[in-house]
């Protein structure tokens, strides 16, 4: 019983980080249509800003400059790379291809490309008890981060103008724009939102992992994408939901099977949920 | 024949006779050209040239952005690789076998991820290549030797391929393999096929209207090009003389889209070209990297801003700047492969 209480909730950790990273590639892709190869960079990215900010600002102080490292990045690259190929969607995934290679290039010859110890503060290296089972708190401070982090999103496409013009975006960009509205600001918004998440993403892996490295971001962002394919792109809901069903199956089936079978399971899902329902869990509606 | 049809055939009987050349390039090579050195870089070249053109019958002739092809060059390569080693065939035996079951392993993943289109089909391909990536880094069933790869058993080779004084055989190897996939791709664009695959890169909905199953044909190229990619493993195995998970990472696929992205998708020597000046570049810049400043160490920081630029002033890559040069063009706008919604 505690086993299965402890594989679910760092399954739910896990889940908590792969939604992180996801959120912001399903919104981007929802609305603009960009597949963005260097959002595991952004992620890197706040990594390093909390590795350097933590031992100067403290914690909350270090996940916040974390945030906004990852938000500043994001937009700025939407701005700069993104925003002259509009509409020209290859064009823009190759760009963001080329951006984390280099990205993660600039990274190894600034830092090196080895692992650092990430400055984690103490309280989150111990363990809880939870219906018996000894967790350990980094598990929760994910699971805590990705919900805060949703139900913030949802609150934010549903109450706000800017998540009104995101959702009609999603749904229908021609018409959203055919109403006067400029969508490309909206982009920016979105770009600079995803950012923030992956940068918090970021901060919350190294505590997760207690280390960082100028690849950390790349090899978390394929299963970004299978949650991203699974849920649905464009939606939030779909993206948590397909969060949790990898984490929790990956944790459960490495502890069971042998390592790495759960990462093949995880790729399983996708290849089944791909033949049932190609357009995902959620299919293309921010909601 | 005039002399323009001519001189691709005279490149490749120079390119053979190289390894009994003895002068030398101060500043491009390292010794003479018939070094092993040499010989085994410019291998290198050739084969990723190869590959390149290969993917390119994907991205720039089908237009599907593929992010999982090098699975199927790890396919080949670990394929070969196990048979020799583990199972003890020799190489004629392990080299189709393993080309064999890259090309059926194509045909699976190719059958289930062309389900969908568009950026969903480069998410799917990516996955799927993750799931090989993981297989050989975690040495499931003890075949693949995990992190460190799998060295080969050289007495599964002939004896005339074994020793650094036998590089030049290895090296023709390349270059056969090199002429063999552009014959291929020459073939397969020139024929009926190539043309709906043309077709299907810039409007699919046009050639379903026409009758003819575009799913089928996407297969085709899926699969035939898996199956190029299978065979560049095996010459990758033999070259380096065994093998290690960068041959089945995301990274590689990566890299053949930056070759075939600088080269010019879809023109005829643009992603050899592309290919083969990477890798040198590759090579190169990590040869002299200890004298660079700064960021100029790493040479993916410097391809990977090259390629961003390319993508922004010479989309049409460095063969779509001298189209007129190249005969038998068939498709002019071909740098943006069109997806289907």
């Amino acid at each position: 019983m505690s086993t299965i209480v402890l594989l679910t909730l760092t399954g739910l950790g896990l889940a908590g980080l792969y939604f992180l990273i996801a959120a912001g590639l399903s919104l981007v892709f929802g609305l603009a249509d960009v597949l963005n190869f260097a959002h595991g960079w952004f992620l890197t990215v706040g990594a390093y800003a909390a590795y350097w900010a933590i031992p100067r600002v403290g914690f909350a102080g270090g996940v916040l400059v974390a945030v906004l490292a990852g938000a500043a990045t994001a937009a700025l690259v939407e701005l700069v790379m993104i925003r002259p190929l509009y509409q020209r969607t290859i064009s823009q995934v190759l760009v963001t291809v080329g951006l984390s290679l280099a990205g993660v290039a600039l990274f190894q010859a600034l830092f090196s490309p080895d692992a650092r110890t990430f400055p984690s503060p103490s309280w989150t290296e111990g363990v809880v008890t939870v219906l018996g089972a000894r967790v350990p708190v980094k598990s929760l401070v994910l699971v805590v981060g990705a919900v805060v982090v949703l139900a913030a999103l949802l609150a934010f496409l549903r109450w706000t103008r800017y998540g009104l013009i995101i959702r009609a975006g999603v749904e229908n960009r021609e018409m959203v724009t055919a109403l006067g509205i400029d969508v490309r600001k909206a982009f920016t918004l979105v770009f600079a939102i995803g950012g923030a998440a992956a940068g918090l993403a970021g901060a919350l892996s190294g505590i997760a992992f207690q280390s960082i490295a100028p690849s950390g971001g790349s090899s978390l962002l394929i299963f970004a994408f299978i949650v991203v394919v699974i849920g649905g792109m464009g939606s939030i809901t779909g993206s948590a939901v397909a969060a949790v069903a990898v984490g929790l199956l990956q944790q459960f089936v490495n502890y069971y099977g042998s390592a790495g079978m759960g990462d093949l399971c995880a790729v399983a899902l996708l290849a089944a949920v791909l033949l049932l329902r190609p357009q995902g869990i959620a299919g293309k509606v921010a909601s | 024949m005039s002399v323009k049809r001519l001189w691709p055939l005279g490149l490749v009987v120079l390119l053979a006779v190289l390894p009994y050349c003895g002068f030398s390039l101060p500043g491009i090579f390292d010794g003479p050209v018939n070094s092993p050195g040499t010989l085994q870089l410019l291998a290198l070249c050739l084969l990723f040239g190869g590959l390149a053109a290969g993917y390119d019958l994907l991205y720039g002739r089908t237009g599907l952005l593929s992010f999982g092809h090098a699975l199927f060059v790890g396919v080949g390569a670990y394929g070969a690789n196990v048979l020799i080693t583990k199972a003890g065939l020799p190489l004629w035996l392990a080299a189709p076998a393993a080309i064999l079951l890259g090309t059926t392993v194509a045909a699976a993943i190719g059958a289930v991820s062309l389900r969908v289109t568009g950026i969903a089909f480069s998410m799917v391909t990516l996955a799927f290549a993750q799931v090989g990536a993981i297989l050989a880094a975690r040495d499931i069933g003890g075949l693949t030797g995990g992190d460190e790869g799998l060295a080969l058993d050289v007495s599964g080779l002939p004896g005339g391929l074994v020793g650094v004084v036998n590089t030049y055989k290895i090296y023709w190897i390349a270059l056969a393999y090199a002429v063999i996939v552009m014959l291929i791709v020459q073939r397969v664009v020139s024929s009926p096929t190539g043309r709906v695959l043309a077709g299907l890169r810039d409007d699919e909905r046009r050639v379903g209207v026409l009758g003819l199953p575009p799913y089928a044909f996407k297969l085709v190229s899926f699969v035939l090009a898996g199956a190029l990619a299978a065979a560049g493993g095996v010459v990758h195995m033999i070259l380096v003389q065994g093998t290690d998970p960068t041959v089945t990472s995301t990274e590689l696929t990566l890299s053949f889209l930056v070759m075939v992205v600088l080269g010019g998708p879809a023109t005829k020597y643009g992603p050899l070209l592309g290919g083969i000046v990477y890798t040198y570049l590759d090579y190169r810049l990590t040869h002299v990297a200890g004298s660079l400043p700064g960021p100029l160490k790493q040479p993916l920081f410097v391809l990977g801003v090259i390629f961003i630029l390319a993508v922004y002033f010479f989309p049409k890559g460095v063969g779509g700047l001298f189209p007129v040069k190249w005969p038998a063009r068939r498709s002019q706008h071909a740098a943006e492969p069109v997806h289907g919604e």
